[in-house]
């Protein structure tokens, strides 16, 4: 059986979903955290797919771009989930309606 | 320049240069130099006008034009000074009577706070109306125009402390503006018709060019604006209230400035009115009619200086009638006794009033000819100038007028009839004053002291008593000076004529006797001890002048008051105010909805971002790709 493109990119849209009902369905900050990271890495899963079928380098060159916008956005994210941990112990972002309007 | 083109600018230059010295220095001036600066101004400019004139007289005089400078370059309009008979009899008669009335001010204002400030307004008077008298051209004409307004404001208002004599300024700043409108109207109108300005361009062009309508509505505008100066039917209404200021400025209104404009300011666009006999005819109207109307007013009053007034405002119409009928030298005539005589009156009123410590009321009087000789003197030569008695100066001016009426024929036979029964009032209610003034007992406060006034204040009564009397002799049929004199400014005019010898004399005959009957008449009623009591519904209706001052009132000044709330409460409170706020109330509506839609729930959000892809994905797709 040959694995073709599809299968990478109907892959990553099972993996995209799955972030995405977690960003939605889950209340925890972390758990959300890390379902942002799976439709990140999603993405990135269909971009090097297609990267390789087309047979160009600009797929995987914006995987590059993605994966540091990713860390950097851990870094951050991160250190303001552990700050507001600390302040109201908890972690779940219902109980985090400050903002609302 | 030449030395008679100097001396016509200085003529104006000398009291205004006077009034901005007395303006600034005034105040550090002593009292009696502040008023000899101010008057030695006007005196001098009447010296001047006398020499610069004195060719007019002996017929080697020519009519000189003084150009100044480029005005209002784009349309054409220079500054400028013209010098013919016109201008240099009304020169002479506002600096003439204008440096008397200052001499008499130096007594009257003794001691005010203000005397410098006074004489600086009186001397800008003079400045103003010699500007209007001498311009050469409409527009200058009209900054005299306006300036003269201004300064009777400022000089009406002068005791502004009063609360009546500031509102009588105001009153007469907003009545004059009516008239302005319509003489500015006016202006545009000619300039329409001739784009100039220039009296020269405009009198001399107007019998060709200006089609009969034009003509119509121009001279009705100007009517308009000179009925607002002198003081005729509708807009008189500000000169009684003007009794308010100082008596020598009253004088100087009355006789020499201001009131006069409108008169003068007819006879030099007679070009115009000639080729408007419509308007001429409603001038005369307006002006006979005014004449009777504010002579009736006049029999009524208790205030010695509204019996004037009014008695101004009669004469003025008479002038009006004269210059309507094209009887312009009549007119000037009349306007030159006039202002003599009136003149006269008016500090001679102010001479009682000053002796009986402001009071003003005819009914507190009488007797006064004991205490005051000089005065009373004075003033009855004044009282039988203004009924008509000859050879006294205002016979000749008035008996001029009525018998060119006469001579007229027709539907001026009406005006002439209205103008003998107006001279029989005017002698009426004049005797009436004069009776209750100076003659009868003394009903005057216990402890008033009558006393004659110093003699800065006397001279000047002095003089105008003689040029009452004698001042009919530069016109009388045998000699017609004055006609004379005038004829070059109202060269190829349509001028009116007197009747034949005999005719004349049975008129002059028909008005002196009409002038007596009057006098007797008042003798009748009010020579005797007890002045009669003048009381009941129909003398309370003439002294207030037919209630139409309050008619003015419930009309113009209220009608203006409910169209300044409507403005200020409907239009901009609720309106505009209503507006801007509305646009607030909506945004904050609008917010208040939209709110609820940031729950600060975080899922609620990203569920609204996966919305929003999945349906632009669809979108995308459903076109068929990107």
């Amino acid at each position: 059986m040959i694995v073709t493109p599809g299968w990478y990119l109907a892959l990553a849209a099972v993996i995209f979903v799955i972030g995405a009902s977690g960003m939605l369905l889950r209340r925890n900050a972390l758990v959300m955290f890390m379902s942002v990271e799976l439709m990140l890495n999603a993405a990135n899963l269909s971009f090097v797919a297609a990267g390789r079928a087309l047979g160009v380098l600009d797929g995987q060159a914006a995987v590059f771009f993605v994966m540091v916008v990713a860390a950097a956005e851990v870094v951050v994210g991160l250190a303001i989930i552990v700050a507001v941990f600390r302040r109201r112990a908890t972690a779940s972002v219902d109980e985090l309606s400050g903002l609302k309007g | 320049m030449e030395a008679s083109e100097v001396m016509v600018s200085l003529l104006i230059l000398l009291p205004l240069g006077g009034s901005v010295v007395l303006l600034f220095a005034g105040r550090r001036l002593p009292e009696p130099l502040a008023g000899m600066l101010g008057t030695a101004t006007v005196g001098t400019g009447f010296a001047l006008a006398a020499v610069a004139g004195w060719g007019f007289l002996t017929g080697s005089g020519e009519t000189l034009r003084v150009p100044w400078f480029e005005w209002l370059g784009p349309l054409g309009v220079s500054a400028g000074l013209l010098w013919d008979p016109l201008s240099a009899l009304m020169a002479l008669v506002v600096t003439g009577v204008g440096a008397l009335i200052h001499l008499y001010s130096i007594g009257y204002m003794k001691g005010d706070p203000r005397f410098g400030r006074f004489f600086a307004y009186m001397n800008l008077f003079v400045a103003s109306m010699l500007l209007l008298v001498l311009a050469d051209g409409f527009a200058l004409l009209f900054v005299g125009w306006e300036l003269v307004g201004l300064c009777s404001y400022l000089l009406i208002s002068f005791w502004f402390e009063k609360p009546v004599a500031a509102a009588a300024g105001k009153k007469a700043f907003v009545v004059n503006r009516v008239g302005d409108a319509g003489f500015l109207a006016a202006l545009m109108l000619v300039f329409a018709a001739f784009g100039s300005l220039d009296y020269g361009q405009v009198l001399g062009r107007a019998s060709a060019e200006l089609s009969g309508g034009m003509a119509t509505a121009i001279t009705l505008l100007l009517l308009l604006g000179a009925a607002g100066k002198s003081a005729q039917f509708p807009l008189y209404v500000w000169l009684p209230d003007a009794m308010e200021g100082p008596t020598p400025v009253s004088a100087l209104i009355h006789a020499a400035t201001m009131v006069t404009a409108g008169v003068f300011m007819v006879a030099r666009t007679g070009a115009l009115f000639d080729l408007a006999p419509a308007a001429a005819a409603v001038v005369a109207a307006v002006g006979i009619g005014t004449a009777l109307y504010a002579a009736t007013i006049a029999v009524a009053q208790h205030d010695i200086k509204r019996v004037l007034a009014y008695s101004t405002i009669s004469q003025l119409g008479y002038m009006f009638a004269a210059v309507g009928a094209g009887a312009y030298v009549a007119g000037m005539y009349h306007l030159t006794t006039h202002a003599f005589f009136k003149a006269l009156l008016f500090l001679g009123a102010g001479a009682v009033i000053h002796a009986l410590s402001g009071e003003q009321d005819l009914r507190r009087m009488g007797g006064l000819w004991r205490r005051l000789p000089v005065t009373t003197a004075t003033m009855v030569v004044a009282w039988l100038a203004i009924s008509g008695i000859p050879p006294l100066s205002g016979f000749w001016s008035k008996d001029e007028i009525l018998a060119t009426l006469y001579a007229r024929g027709g539907a001026w036979l009406a005006v002439w009839a209205v103008g003998l029964a107006t001279a029989l009032i005017t002698a009426f209610y004049m005797s009436r004053m004069i009776y209750l003034a100076f003659f009868g007992r003394p009903r005057w406060e216990e402890g008033a002291h009558p006393h004659e006034a110093p003699g800065v204040m006397a001279v000047p009564l002095g003089i105008l008593a003689v040029l009452a009397l004698a001042a009919g002799a530069v016109n009388t049929p045998w000699r017609p000076g004055l006609e004379h004199f005038l004829e070059p400014s109202f060269e190829g005019l349509d001028l009116a004529h007197l009747p034949s010898g005999g005719t004349q004399w049975v008129l002059a005959a028909v008005s002196t006797a009409v002038a007596l009957a009057g006098i007797l008449l008042a003798a009748a009623a009010y020579l005797r001890a007890r002045c009669p009591a003048e009381e009941g519904p129909a003398w309370d209706l003439v002294r207030r002048g037919y209630r139409v001052d309050e008619g003015y009132a419930r009309v113009f000044a209220a009608g203006g008051e409910a169209a300044a709330r409507f403005t200020s409460v409907t239009v901009d409170e609720k309106g505009v105010d209503g507006l801007v706020n509305g646009v607030g109330v909506l945004v904050r509506a609008v917010g208040e909805r939209l709110r609820p839609l940031q729950t600060g729930f975080v899922r609620q959000y990203g569920l609204g971002i996966v919305v929003g892809v999945v349906a632009l994905l669809a979108w995308f797709l459903s076109r068929g790709g990107w």
